[in-house]
């Protein structure tokens, strides 16, 4: 029970890797971290198109989107993503990207709308301590 | 992955350190050791070239051969690889090892619009035989071996090759190409997978028992241990899982009644090397000593040649770091060093940029001079397996020996590798200790320099001071206008009546093989072929693994 008396509900995310690359060891391990740290996550699994995606968070009721992209295609995608994104209105969910990341896309990311950038090495405190932050609260 | 957990005393003495794969490496090491792994110099070892060929599966060793050196190449349009690869050639490499990108990995041509975004970026692009036509142009396929990075459509590149080859004048007969054509280990990492794990593997079984007969000098697998270790396996479950799949398509070919002296020289292993250097050298001389064991125990080998472990040993990307990548050059002078002692035959290197893109020219050519450094200059041509005989170096090697087989009989237990891959058991596995790892990183159970140790960010060659390769956003466009105009131009019936061929050898139990070749042949595109595949076959249903 959090103080308004209403019962917490643990955050909920949507762990995706979009498009075609399939090395999701990154998406594992930080799958595992965030269930570590409390949260409930469902992985889409390898090669999911964006309305795959975008729908399995809908279905989900999911508070947070991850997505792992190592192909250096980050740009693009994210950038369909977040379009789709707003077309349905999911004005609360949380978007978080990792991957192989170069560090001058990452304001490029946060102007498509993306919240969260965690390029691989990113400590996992790091990355569970501003999903907690700023997820939607349920 | 890689490095030991060392557990310390007081003023920073190693009091304990524990090997990945679990072993213990013990100060000092002496003959009473040897003793009591009950070490058997003809059993254990025997000469370079004599069964069980832990010293490696030529007498002269290095000596008579040097290892090949083929770096991973290939990005953007077939022109800028061919430029890449002859740039190589010209330098001294003395193999090919040719990079695909995802779309193309995934059956897709580049006009499909899922491949967007991806044209060229992490290998190069094809759509139809013209994009091989002009990858090879002026390449002496009869001199120089092509390792293919390609899996789920190896099957279609194996034919592209034998077609290419043709046209430029070489009989299938002399050409060497070695396509991955590995699917299981997609499934477990890398994930390039289209189709489900029993087609996948008749596929496979369909190029192994066409080469038996029209390329012969071609190697038809290359089991790719190398991944499943970057996805979070130790160097034991390494081999181990490898051994295991090599035997799933080894058990394709048999059951259509062939005997593994006749075909099982056309599988080879492509290992990882990255993290403690003796568990490495260990590794690869267990390795080869339990390959030769499992072809004539297990599946009744006679030929020697039969029971050679073959293969590359290199890479080592999991070992590398974006933090201070120039230090990544240092490191893989160390990996190419496991390979030599390891009795590596081919070495690729992963290069210092690679934590990021794909290498420039010139972090390419330091990995080909770093290999080319050893054999030249320090001396890894001397002698034949200069570790043999170490108290240490033997004891390990026993205890990897041992470690290797119990992972082995863990997968025989959860019914064989097709099984133990279908139901996620072993992807369960591997992603747990991948978070481990990394977890293990955190804590500093384990120390990776640059990361959790020596930090300093702007100290060595961070990133934005090492220069990168630049995807150029006109791969796509020129990709896609050659495919539009190789479409133009072929014969759209002929195409057609041999897609509809292809479809019937597909649904029947005929080798695809010479169907493909007769597909490719008409220009038919990577995409359209797969599309009868998937028709016919349906695709993989990934095991959910959380």
């Amino acid at each position: 029970m959090d103080k308004e008396g209403a019962v917490k509900r643990r955050i909920k995310v949507l762990m995706a890797k979009p498009g075609l690359d399939g090395h999701d060891r990154g998406a594992k391990v930080v799958a595992h971290a965030l269930r570590d740290a409390g949260m409930e996550v469902v992985y889409t699994g390898l090669h999911q198109t964006i309305d795959q995606i975008i729908n399995a968070a809908i279905q989900e009721d999911a508070d947070v989107l991850g997505l792992s992209i190592m192909s250096g295609a980050h740009l693009p995608i994210c950038e369909k993503i977040m379009k789709r994104v707003r077309e349905e209105g999911m004005d609360d969910i949380l978007v978080v990207v990792g991957g192989v990341i170069p560090t001058k896309d990452i304001p490029k990311l946060k102007e498509l709308g993306v919240d969260g950038v965690f390029p691989g090495g990113t400590p996992f405190p790091e990355i569970t301590t501003f999903i907690k932050e700023n997820a939607r609260k349920g | 992955m890689g490095v030991a957990k060392y557990n310390k005393g007081e003023k920073d003495a190693v009091e304990e350190v524990i090997l990945q794969s679990g072993m213990r490496i013990k100060p000092v090491y002496t003959p009473q050791d040897l003793e009591e792994i009950g070490f058997d110099y003809a059993q254990d070892l025997a000469d370079p070239g004599i069964y069980p060929f832990t010293r490696g599966i030529h007498k002269l060793g290095y000596r008579s051969r040097a290892w090949t050196t083929r770096q991973y190449t290939g990005f953007g349009t077939p022109k800028e690889t061919n430029e890449r690869f002859k740039l190589m050639i010209s330098q001294g490499q003395t193999g090919l090892n040719v990079a695909f990108d995802l779309p193309t990995q995934m059956g897709l041509d580049s006009d499909d619009p899922l491949a967007e975004g991806e044209v060229g970026r992490v290998g190069m692009a094809v759509d139809t035989l013209r994009d091989f036509e002009i990858a090879f142009a002026d390449i002496q396929l009869d001199r120089i071996g092509s390792g293919l990075t390609i899996n789920a459509v190896a099957s279609i590149m194996l034919a592209m090759y034998q077609a290419v080859a043709e046209k430029f004048g070489y009989s299938p007969k002399v050409i060497s190409a070695t396509p991955q054509n590995d699917i299981l280990k997609e499934m477990i990492g890398r994930g390039m997978w289209i189709f489900p794990v029993d087609p996948a593997v008749r596929l496979i079984g369909d190029t192994m028992e066409y080469s038996i007969t029209t390329m012969p000098r071609t190697n038809p697998v290359s089991v790719c241990g190398y991944h499943i270790r970057e996805s979070g396996a130790t160097p034991a479950q390494e081999i181990a899982y490898g051994f295991q799949i090599a035997n799933s398509y080894i058990e394709e070919v048999v059951k259509r009644g062939y005997h593994i002296d006749q075909f099982a020289r056309g599988i080879t292993f492509n290992f990882n090397i990255f993290g403690n250097l003796w568990e490495q050298v260990a590794k690869f001389r267990a390795a080869r000593k339990l390959w030769a064991k499992i072809l004539k125990e297990r599946w009744g080998a006679k030929d020697n040649r039969t029971m050679f472990l073959r293969g590359l040993f290199g890479g080592g990307g999991s070992g590398l770091t974006k933090e201070q990548p120039i230090i990544n050059a240092v490191r893989s002078a160390y990996y190419a060093l496991a390979a030599a002692l390891g009795g590596a035959q081919t070495t690729a290197l992963c290069s210092y940029d690679e934590a990021y893109t794909i290498p420039t020219p010139y972090s390419a050519l330091i990995s080909l001079r770093t290999c080319q450094l050893l054999m030249d200059e320090v001396g890894l041509r001397d002698t034949v397996d200069p570790l043999a005989g170490s108290y240490f170096i033997e004891t390990l090697t026993k205890q990897m020996e041992d470690r290797i087989l119990e992972e082995i009989e863990e997968v025989d237990r959860v019914g064989g590798m097709k099984d133990a891959v279908a139901t996620g058991y072993v992807q369960r596995k591997v992603a747990r200790q991948a978070y481990e790892w990394h977890r293990g990183l955190e804590t500093g159970e384990y120390v990776k320099i640059g990361i959790n140790k020596y930090t300093d960010p702007g100290a060595l060659g961070s990133e934005g001071k090492v220069e990168l390769h630049e995807y150029d956003s006109r791969t796509a466009e020129e990709q896609i206008q050659t495919l539009n105009e190789v479409k133009r131009t072929r014969n759209g019936r002929e195409v057609a009546m041999r897609l509809r061929e292809l479809e019937g050898a597909a649904r029947s139990s005929k080798n695809v093989m010479p169907y493909l070749l007769e597909a490719v042949k008409a220009y038919a595109t990577v995409g359209e072929m797969t599309e009868v595949f998937k028709e016919v076959y349906g695709k993989f249903q990934e095991p959910s693994i959380f």
